[in-house]
C-alpha cells in the first residue's frame, strides 16, 4: 500500500553499521540488564502496594459480602461493572494495533504492538476479575461456564451476560495465543544471547526450539495472518457484546442501537490513550527511543484525535436520537445525564473525551511527550467516567420516580478500583523486565535495511 | 572451535550433517537461495532473524496447508457452538425466559461466532507448531556457536548431506560461488540424546498420577454414601443467627419465635360475616336450609360426590351406610383381637341423620363429632355444603320409589 509505506517512522534516523544487531541489542538489553532503572523499582514497589490493596479489598469483600460496596438497588451494577467495562475497553487498542493495523499494512505498528498486546492481556485480566467478584459468591464463577454438574443445570445462552462470558473468554485466550506466538522468535533471540544457564533454559523452553528456518517462517507468517484475520472481527465483537449487556435491556439511556459502534470507538480511544501512558515512560526509561520514535507517538495521537471525535459524535447522536424519538423517558434520561444528579460526571466526561484531544490538531502537541502523557491520563479518566455516567445516571433515574435512588460508592469501592491499577502495573512492569518489550523480528523485517537488495 | 569442548568425537570423525553458509544481508541470502533452488536441491533450508521478503519464491516453498486446518477448526467451532446451545437450552435443560423462544438463531449468534474464533485461533497456533515440528529441543546446528547469530543479524543456508543431489565437493563449490561470509561443515549431533532425561520422565509420571488423586476422591465421594454431614467449606447462608418458626425464643414473654397476630386481626378474605354459610347457623340455631350462596344444581351435587368419595367414603362407605374400608379393616382387626376399641362410623342413612338440620351436618364436618376429626381446615366451605347436598341426595335415594321418576325416566328404565 502506497499510503502505508509512506509512514516509515525510521526515515531520517541515521543507520548504524548493523541495524539488525542494534535492534536486538536495544530490546534484549532491557531484559538482560543486571539491574533495571531506579524508576522501575519505585514503580514496581508502588504497583505492589496497590496490588496488595486490591487483594485486601477483595478479601474484605469476600469475607463480609458485597454489602461493603456502594451497590444498592436500583444501582445493582455500580463500580464493579463500571471497572469491568473500563478495563475491557483498554484492552482493545492492543488488538487493534496487532491485528487491524497488521491487516491494513500499517507497518509502524511493529514498534508498539508487543507491549500493546501485553497491555491488552493485563487489562483483560483486570476486567475479568470484576464480574468474578461482582457475582457475590466468588467461589461459584464456574456456574457461568457450560460445565456438566450435579445440579443438572446449564447456562442460559439467550442472555447477553452469557455472551459476555464467551466474548471476553475468547478474547483473553486469543490475545494470549497471539501474544505468545509473536514472542516465540524473540524468545529465541533471548535464548541465543543468554549468558546464564537459567536464562538459556527458561527462554529456551518458551522459544520451543525456534531456529528461524524459512520453511517455519512461511507457516508462522500464515498463522499470524490468520490469527490477525480472526482477531479483527473478534475485537469488534467483544465490546459490541459488552454493550449488549446494556443495549438489550429496556432501560432509558441503555436501550439504544448506537451502543455497539460507540462502545468499540470508545474502547479504541481509551486503549490508545493507555498505550501512550505506558509507551512514553517505557521508551524513556528502557532506552527504546530509537525503536519507539516520536513519529510513533504522533501517529497514535492522530488515532486518539480521530476516535475521540467519533466518541464525541456518539454523545451528540445519543442526544439527537433521544429528542428525535419522541420517547418521553428517553428524553428525560439524556437531559438528566447532562443536567441531573450526575451532571458533574457528565461534563467531566465531555471535557476529558471530547475537548482535551482537540489539542492534537497541532503538530507541536502531538510530538510533545508531556502533552501526550497528560492527554493520555485525562482520556483514561474520561473513559472511566463515560461508563460511570452510562451505568449510574440510567439506573438511578429510570421510569418511575418511586424507584429512583442514589449511588454512593464506599471506600472499599475506591480501593478496589485503584487496586486494579496495581494488578495492571505489576504485570506490566514484570513484562517490561523479563519479556521482549518490542517485536524484535517484526521491527527488523520492516526496517529499511531489510529491503535493500531485496528486489533484483 | 567451541563444539570441540563438548564433543568426545572431533568434527572430522562425526558423520556430516550438512554444509552451512553464512551471509551478512538479506539480499545475499536471497541470491544464494535462488542458486540452490535452481540446482535442484530439496533437503535444505535458510535460517534468518526475520521473515525475509521474497524468500518463499527464492526457495520455492509451496503454500502451507495451515489455512485448511484452520478452516476445519472454524467449522468445528461453529458446529460445537450450535450443538452446545441447542442441546443444553432446548433438549437437556429447557426453560422459558422472558417469553423468548427456546431456540432462535439471532440469540445464539454471539456464542457461535466466539467459539468459531476460539477454535480457529488454537488451530492456527497449534497447526503452525505441529507443521513446523515444534517444539524441537535439539538440532545439530545448536552446536555451532556462530549459528546463535541466526536470531540476531546473520543469515544462514544449510544443505543437508541427506539431500539426493548432495555431493561432498560440488555442493561446497556451488555454495562458495554464492560468496558466503563463512562456509563450514556441520557434524551430526552425537552427544545430545533424543531421549528425555530420566528424572524428567519419572517426574512427569509422578505428577500425572498425583494430578489424578483429587479426581479419584471426587469419584469416590460420588459413588459412596456417608452418614456424616457434608463438609461446609463455604458456609453460604446455611448457618444464620436467627429464630425459625415453631422454635423457642427467650426474647419474648411467651417464648414463641413465631408472633401471634394482634387481637381482632383478620386476614384478607377471612372476615366471614355470614353465619349461615360459614357456621350453618341461623339466629343461633342450626339451619334447616342451604345458604343462599350455594346453588342447588347437579354440578354442586357432582362436586359433593367427588369430595364425599375422598373425605367421607373411607369410613362412612360410598353408600353412607358406615361400612367404609377403614371400618371394615378396623372391625376385622378387632375380631382377630389385634386392635382395641373401635367406635364404628355413623350410618348416615339412619332416621336421625335424615332428620338432622343441614346446619348441624355442616357443624359436624367442620368441627368433628365424637371420634370423627374436624375437616374444616382441609375442605372448603363451598365443598362442605356440596358434600351435604350430595348426602341429602344419597339419603333420598334410599327411600325413593318408582313414583319419584318422570314418565320418560320410567320408560327409559324398561
Amino acid at each position: 500500500m502506497a499510503i502505508a509505506s509512506n509512514i516509515n517512522p525510521y526515515q531520517g534516523i541515521p543507520k548504524g553499521d548493523n541495524p539488525f544487531a542494534q535492534i536486538t541489542d536495544n530490546v534484549a538489553r532491557v531484559a538482560e540488564a543486571p539491574k533495571p532503572h531506579i524508576v522501575w523499582y519505585i514503580s514496581f514497589g508502588f504497583a505492589l502496594l496497590l496490588l496488595s490493596m486490591f487483594g485486601g479489598s477483595i478479601a474484605y469483600m469476600v469475607w463480609n459480602g458485597i454489602g461493603v460496596w456502594g451497590n444498592m438497588l436500583p444501582v445493582a451494577w455500580g463500580f464493579p461493572i463500571v471497572n469491568f467495562v473500563f478495563w475491557v475497553g483498554i484492552g482493545h487498542a492492543g488488538t487493534l494495533i496487532s491485528a487491524i493495523l497488521f491487516l491494513l499494512r500499517q507497518n509502524w505498528r511493529t514498534a508498539i504492538n508487543r507491549f500493546a498486546e501485553a497491555m491488552t492481556i493485563f487489562a483483560v485480566i483486570c476486567a475479568a476479575s470484576f464480574p468474578g467478584i461482582h457475582i457475590g459468591r466468588p467461589w461459584l464463577p464456574y456456574w457461568m461456564f457450560p460445565i456438566p454438574n450435579q445440579m443438572g443445570m446449564w447456562p442460559q445462552f439467550r442472555s447477553p451476560l452469557e455472551w459476555d462470558v464467551f466474548a471476553v473468554g475468547t478474547y483473553a485466550t486469543v490475545s494470549i495465543l497471539f501474544w505468545y506466538m509473536g514472542m516465540i522468535p524473540d524468545f529465541a533471540s533471548f535464548r541465543d544471547r543468554a549468558t546464564t544457564t537459567v536464562r538459556r533454559v527458561a527462554y529456551g523452553i518458551v522459544a520451543m526450539g525456534w531456529r528461524g528456518s524459512s520453511r517455519q517462517w512461511h507457516r508462522y507468517e500464515r498463522a499470524y495472518l490468520l490469527l490477525a484475520a480472526f482477531a479483527t472481527p473478534l475485537v469488534l465483537s467483544v465490546h459490541s457484546v459488552v454493550s449488549f449487556d446494556f443495549a438489550t435491556s429496556q432501560l432509558p439511556g441503555w436501550h439504544t442501537t448506537i451502543f455497539p459502534p460507540y462502545f468499540v470507538a470508545g474502547a479504541i480511544f481509551g486503549g490508545f490513550a493507555m498505550v501512550q501512558v505506558l509507551a512514553v515512560p517505557a521508551r524513556e526509561f528502557f532506552g527504546l527511543k530509537r525503536i519507539i520514535t516520536i513519529r510513533h507517538l504522533e501517529l497514535m495521537n492522530k488515532v486518539i484525535l480521530a476516535t475521540g471525535m467519533l466518541v464525541g459524535y456518539a454523545y451528540g447522536m445519543e442526544m439527537f436520537i433521544a429528542w428525535y424519538s419522541g420517547a418521553l423517558y428517553e428524553q428525560f434520561a439524556f437531559l438528566n445525564r447532562a443536567f441531573g444528579n450526575f451532571a458533574w460526571a457528565y461534563w467531566t466526561m465531555i471535557f476529558c473525551n471530547v475537548v482535551s484531544p482537540q489539542v492534537f490538531w497541532f503538530k507541536k502537541a502531538r510530538t510533545n511527550v508531556w502533552i501526550t502523557l497528560l492527554v493520555g491520563v485525562i482520556v483514561n479518566v474520561g473513559m472511566w467516567f463515560e461508563r460511570f455516567v452510562i451505568i449510574c445516571t440510567s439506573l438511578t433515574r429510570d421510569f418511575l420516580p418511586s424507584s429512583w435512588g442514589a449511588f454512593i460508592p464506599t471506600p472499599v469501592d475506591y480501593m478496589t478500583l485503584s487496586g486494579s491499577f496495581g494488578l495492571f502495573f505489576t504485570l506490566f512492569l514484570l513484562f517490561c523486565r523479563y519479556l521482549p518489550m518490542c517485536a524484535i523480528s517484526e521491527v527488523k523485517a520492516f526496517h529499511p535495511a531489510a529491503h535493500e537488495h531485496a528486489h533484483h | 572451535m567451541s563444539e570441540d569442548q563438548h564433543s568426545p568425537e572431533t568434527p572430522e570423525t562425526a558423520p556430516l550433517h550438512g554444509v552451512l553458509a553464512e551471509y551478512n544481508t538479506p539480499g545475499e541470502i536471497l541470491e544464494a537461495a535462488r542458486v540452490i533452488r535452481d540446482a535442484g536441491y530439496t533437503k535444505w533450508d535458510t535460517y534468518t532473524p526475520f521473515p525475509v521478503h521474497g524468500i518463499d519464491a527464492a526457495m520455492g516453498i509451496k503454500m502451507t496447508r495451515l489455512p485448511w486446518i484452520v478452516l476445519c477448526a472454524a467449522l468445528t467451532g461453529l458446529a460445537t457452538a450450535i450443538l452446545l446451545q441447542w442441546w443444553t437450552n432446548v433438549i437437556d435443560y429447557p426453560f422459558v425466559i422472558s417469553g423468548k423462544p427456546m431456540w432462535s438463531i439471532p440469540a445464539n449468534v454471539p456464542v457461535m461466532f466466539e467459539l468459531t474464533v476460539l477454535f480457529s485461533a488454537f488451530a492456527a497456533l497449534g497447526g503452525m507448531l505441529v507443521l513446523n515440528n515444534l517444539p524441537l529441543p535439539s538440532h545439530p546446528l545448536d552446536l555451532k556457536e556462530r549459528f546463535a547469530k541466526s536470531t540476531d543479524d546473520k543469515f544462514f543456508l544449510l544443505i543437508t548431506a541427506a539431500d539426493p543431489v548432495f555431493d561432498d565437493k560440488d555442493t561446497r563449490e556451488l555454495l562458495q560461488s554464492t560468496h558466503p561470509a563463512v562456509l563450514d561443515d556441520v557434524p551430526e549431533d552425537r552427544q545430545t540424546s533424543d531421549k528425555l532425561p530420566r528424572f524428567v520422565v519419572y517426574g512427569m509420571i509422578i505428577l500425572t498420577v498425583a494430578a489424578l488423586i483429587p479426581f479419584a476422591f471426587f469419584a469416590k465421594a460420588r459413588m459412596t454414601q456417608t452418614r456424616d454431614p457434608r463438609i461446609h467449606v463455604i458456609w453460604d447462608m446455611d448457618f444464620q443467627p436467627k429464630y425459625k418458626a415453631q422454635r423457642e425464643n427467650p426474647l419474648f414473654e411467651d417464648h414463641r419465635a413465631m408472633r401471634l397476630p394482634l387481637d381482632g386481626t383478620v386476614a384478607v378474605g377471612h372476615l366471614k360475616t355470614d353465619d349461615h354459610l360459614n357456621k350453618g347457623l341461623v339466629d343461633g340455631v342450626f339451619a334447616r336450609t342451604f345458604p343462599r350462596d350455594i346453588t342447588p344444581s347437579s354440578e354442586t351435587i357432582e362436586r359433593g360426590q367427588e369430595r364425599f368419595g375422598i373425605y367421607c367414603a373411607p369410613c362412612h362407605g360410598y353408600s353412607g351406610a358406615g361400612d367404609g374400608m377403614v371400618h371394615k379393616r378396623a372391625a376385622a382387626l378387632q375380631e382377630a383381637g389385634v386392635a382395641g376399641s373401635w367406635v364404628p362410623p355413623t350410618n348416615l342413612q339412619q332416621q336421625t341423620l335424615y332428620e338432622q338440620p343441614v346446619g348441624q351436618l355442616f357443624d359436624s364436618i367442620t368441627n368433628g363429632v365424637r371420634n370423627m376429626p374436624a375437616y374444616g381446615h382441609s375442605v372448603s366451605v363451598e365443598d362442605r355444603w356440596a358434600i351435604i347436598m350430595y348426602l341429602r341426595a344419597l339419603q333420598r335415594m334410599r327411600v325413593a320409589s318408582l313414583g319419584d321418576l318422570t314418565p320418560e325416566e320410567r320408560s327409559a328404565l324398561k
